[in-house]
């Protein structure tokens, strides 16, 4: 087995050291009647050419070469090609958590640098290290805010990306935390009304997105307005994290958990991607995950530690502020690889570009399907409602190589025809008119009976 | 100094400060091709929601970012550079082609929300990699839907939870023996289970008395580590599953140090209801400085019900889809699919390895254990003289009568070019040195680990000042940590 660094000779060698006659007998702890007897019925052993093979077929299977226009919560943005070069050194690749400073450095400063510009684009003043990903980070977050205010009812906007809301509310059940939902109005913003009536004495956070969902950017400044009036806090989701190039990221927030994937994660079927959460100092010792600070060794030099431990599982226990221990590091180095190569100027300009090419790719739409919810300022997605079923244009897109936008009936039935497209820097003006161009082109009705059948099949 | 010779020399390390430091305007390391749409006017289309400055965001080209990059690089220890005994870690070699194919476009670039006509790939390897990791582990359904370990535990004691809710009661604790890992305990908290421990007998394993004595109709699930802690394989792990199975409670296994038993033992043939894996620890995937992980949770048929959705299914026209239409699951633990990156890891290990490549893995790691323990039973006190398997756990007792302790012998080992071993856990060994070696050290690294150990031993009886200093090599030595948590500086501000 080439990964096997023993010669047969070595084993015979160690097992005599050990005083062994055979390797059977360092087994001989497992009681006889569970020892396995026969191969794992697993795939034979492959050499690394047939490796390569099966997964570039598998690649082929799995929509190589397609223009995609979607996003709801994983989105393709350029990865400067240093991001791989880097992460690939064997010294981030192989390193374990840095628990032992004087060997681990080179992670815990990147880290730093990581919560630092963090914190410069959201606005709040720590970060931490990382958490699994956007969806978890919310949940997390919520708990959070329900330690600090010691209430424990939760208001979350329907317009939080549906698969948050449900993550949160497996992670809610067993807390005795109840959850209620506060609507979308016209304009695909948060319902303040709904929002009022739905916060209580007992509220320990509102939960909202922005961009949220739908791509639209929430009014945060009145929703902030709103919880602290009552009480709560405010706990704002980041999906798209380009849109801090040129959105005013919300500073009224408590706390921000966000999905940092949009920053040189690859898109990966969903994953590994970046949580985190920021937050203000004061409410640090309430926050999840690893944190590294600034300290100086016994010289007086400067270096990095993890610090403030005794909010994690491994000092606390079932005390801890979460059972989190693996995070992301990583996929945190790629995102902090990626703000670095764009840093202060790139960020913005390229957050201009996804915002001129949803604007155009809007406005395009426009001329043949509905634009939903027109009256809110956009990063860069949009929704789009057709007499059509949106499952039949993205069928005939499909024979084009384009996967249209994501229909969004599954998620809020009320919004029936209505279908998720989103546009970064990397989707073409001619992919844009071709798209456009396909989805119009039955846009009068055709024979919906006979597809229909098939079409729930192609949006999953 | 004398004795460090074999393995480490020093040699010059360059010095590199935060990336804010070397930032000045109008540097830049990107450049977007010509927009091929109209220009926007931003403050017209965003109103006051334009964000008009990022702060201090760093302004450098590339070339600074690769040196800075990798001058940080070369302040850390990696795999790559030699052993890692580190102990409940695992921390094997991380194949290469693992890499290379999860680079692959249609992997790379996969959206989540692709059409599954054309997902059919990604869905493939969900479904190899499930069929491969169920027959591993004996159990007969699997979600490989949790992020990493303690994400795992949680979806098992959701399960667990739900399973017993369907039978009208969820029951109010979890067992955990002294020996746990912290986050056994953190995640019951979480799924709002009280937490009991069980203590260990005199052989490092189960007090089988005392589990009968706690067992109770209260107690939902034991969860227990096998090996455990200690390298220690809980020989009456089936009097264990017993004594819960009769008073209707379900046993969890913590599948940290699955490396101990894959192709040798299955845990679903020794009475395991639920348990999940560290992909990053037994399947190779790369630990990266903390993570990515993936912690899959396989079952027991009766668990089957309380997955967490979507599961992946065979549809009558033969291809592969997800099934969302699961009334009695504990619902999502995570967006998506879980860290698909990480299956396409472990699937490539596990195929490079084949059934007779997995258990000469796990041969080689019970091999490499017993063979430090050997080495060093004499030099270093062996509280549990109890057959060791993956892992094997001395204590400190003979050198903290000179004053050292765990952690600094660890700290003496950098300077000898290895990465410490765990210190100071399982909690039921004062002054632990913890050590796992994995099936992916040579047995020279295992004689010059040794050589190390005892030359170090050697130093306590004659130096010990020289071991309470260490390390000596290194760019920084002993950080005051207390200092840190005291007045924590979290990020970088520019001076003022």
């Amino acid at each position: 087995m080439r990964y096997l660094p023993k010669s047969p000779a070595d084993r015979e060698a160690m097992l005599k050291t050990i005083g062994l006659r055979s390797v059977d007998e360092l087994f001989a702890p497992i009681p006889g009647e569970y020892r396995l007897t026969r191969d794992l019925k697993v795939p034979r052993q492959m050499a690394e050419s047939e490796i390569v093979d099966y997964f570039r077929q598998r690649s082929r299977e799995n929509g190589e070469g397609y223009t995609s226009f979607l996003g709801a919560g994983a989105y393709l943005h350029y990865r400067p090609v240093i991001i791989d070069s880097l992460i690939s050194r064997g010294e981030f690749l192989t390193a374990y958590t840095p628990y032992q400073a004087e060997i681990s450095q080179g992670t815990l400063q990147s880290i730093f640098e990581f919560q630092t510009m963090i914190c410069e684009l959201t606005g709040m003043e720590v970060a931490n290290a990382s958490m699994y990903d956007g969806s978890t980070a919310a949940a997390e977050a919520v708990m959070m805010a329900v330690r600090l205010t010691g209430r424990r009812s939760v208001v979350v906007a329907r317009s939080l990306h549906p698969e948050y809301r449900e993550v949160l509310a497996t992670y809610a059940t067993h807390q005795g935390m109840p959850l209620s939902v506060a609507g979308f109005g016209d304009d695909g913003r948060l319902n303040l009304t709904e929002l009022e009536k739905s916060i209580t004495p007992e509220t320990a956070c509102v939960l909202i997105q922005s961009p949220n969902f739908f791509g639209t950017i929430e009014d945060v400044a009145s929703i902030a307005e709103i919880a602290h009036k009552h009480g709560a806090m405010l706990v704002v989701s980041i999906a798209e994290a380009v849109s801090l190039g040129i959105v005013e990221p919300p500073r009224q927030a408590d706390v921000i958990a966000m999905e940092a994937q949009s920053f040189g994660v690859p898109l990966g079927f969903g994953g590994p991607y970046c949580g985190v959460i920021a937050t203000r100092e004061k409410y640090v010792r309430q926050m999840p995950g690893r944190l590294v600070g600034q300290t100086v060794d016994k010289q007086g030099k400067r270096g990095f530690v993890l610090t403030l431990a005794t909010r994690e599982q491994h000092i606390r226990r079932e005390k801890a502020t979460s059972n989190i221990c693996t995070n992301q590091a990583l996929v945190a180095l790629m995102v902090n690889i990626f703000m670095t190569v764009y840093g202060k100027v790139g960020l913005k300009e390229l957050a201009k570009q996804n915002l001129a090419k949803t604007a155009y790719a809007a406005g395009q739409f426009a001329k043949h399907g509905k634009l939903l919810f027109s009256g809110a300022p956009r990063f860069n997605e949009f929704v789009v409602e057709t007499s059509e079923d949106p499952h039949a244009i993205n069928n005939r897109l499909l024979e084009h190589k384009i996967v249209g936008g994501l229909p969004l009936k599954k998620f809020y039935p009320e919004l029936r025809n209505a279908a998720l497209w989103c546009c970064t820097e990397l989707t073409t003006r001619s992919a844009i008119d071709a798209a456009v161009g396909v989805a119009a082109a039955s846009e009068s009705p055709v024979g919906t009976s006979k597809v229909e059948s098939g079409l729930e099949e192609v949006a999953r | 100094m004398k004795h460090i010779t074999r393995k480490a020399t020093r040699h010059v390390n360059q010095n590199e400060g935060l990336i804010f430091e070397k930032s000045s305007p109008d540097k830049a390391a990107w450049k977007l091709p010509p927009l091929d749409v109209p220009e926007v006017d931003t403050s017209k289309l965003l109103g006051s929601s334009e964000r008009k400055d990022l702060g201090n965001m760093p302004e450098v080209s590339e070339i600074e970012i690769i040196r800075h990059f990798t001058r940080l690089s070369t302040w850390n220890y990696a795999i790559d550079l030699g052993m890692y005994p580190l102990g409940s870690c695992t921390m094997k070699y991380n194949p290469r082609v693992n890499e290379a194919v999860a680079r692959v476009e249609g992997i790379a670039n996969g959206h989540p929300y692709q059409p599954e006509k054309i997902s059919q790939g990604a869905l493939q390897i969900l479904k190899t990699l499930s069929e491969c990791l169920i027959e591993i582990t004996g159990m007969d359904a699997i979600t490989l839907q949790p992020a990493a370990g303690a994400h795992g535990e949680m979806t098992g004691l959701l399960m667990v939870r739900a399973y017993h809710q369907s039978k009208g009661n969820a029951r109010k604790k979890i067992l955990i023996p002294d020996s746990a890992h912290g986050t056994n305990p953190a995640t019951a908290a979480m799924v709002n289970y009280a937490v009991e421990n069980l203590k260990s007998d005199s052989r490092g394993m189960v007090d089988i008395a005392a589990l009968e004595a706690q067992m109770s109709d209260d107690v939902a699930a034991l969860m227990l580590t096998n090996p455990n802690t200690l390298g220690v394989f809980e020989q009456d792990i089936h009097k264990i599953a017993d004594i819960l199975h009769a008073k209707g409670g379900l046993l969890y296994m913590d599948g940290a140090n699955m490396n101990a038993l894959v192709g040798k033992v299955r845990p679903g043939d020794f009475g395991v209801d639920v348990m999940h894996l560290n992909l990053h620890k037994t399947f190779s995937t790369p630990h990266g400085g903390g993570g990515p992980g993936s912690g899959p949770v396989a079952i027991k048929k009766n668990l089957e019900p309380f997955l967490p959705t979507p599961v992946v299914l065979t549809k009558a026209d033969g291809t592969l889809g997800f099934n969302y239409d699961r009334p009695q699951s504990v619902g999502r633990v995570r967006a998506f699919y879980g860290n698909f990156g990480m299956f396409v890891r472990a699937l490539a290990y596990i195929q490079a390895n084949g059934p007779d490549g997995l258990r000469q893995t796990t041969e080689d790691a019970v091999l490499n254990a017993n063979y430090i323990r050997k080495g060093l039973e004499g030099t270093y006190d062996l509280p549990y003289s109890t057959p060791t398997m993956h892992e094997v756990v001395f204590s400190d007792r003979l050198q903290a009568k000179k004053g050292v302790r765990t952690m600094d012998i660890a700290k003496r080992l950098i300077d000898y070019g290895f990465h410490p071993y765990t210190t100071a856990f399982p909690l039921i060994v004062p002054g632990a040195l913890m050590i796992e070696p994995t099936e992916s050290e040579p047995k020279e690294e295992l004689d010059l680990f040794i050589e190390a150990m005892k030359s170090i031993a050697d130093e306590v009886e004659e130096d010990p000042q020289t071991v309470l200093d260490a390390p000596h090599s290194t760019r920084v030595s002993r950080l005051d940590e207390t200092a840190a948590a005291r007045k924590p500086i979290l990020r970088w501000k520019p001076a003022v």
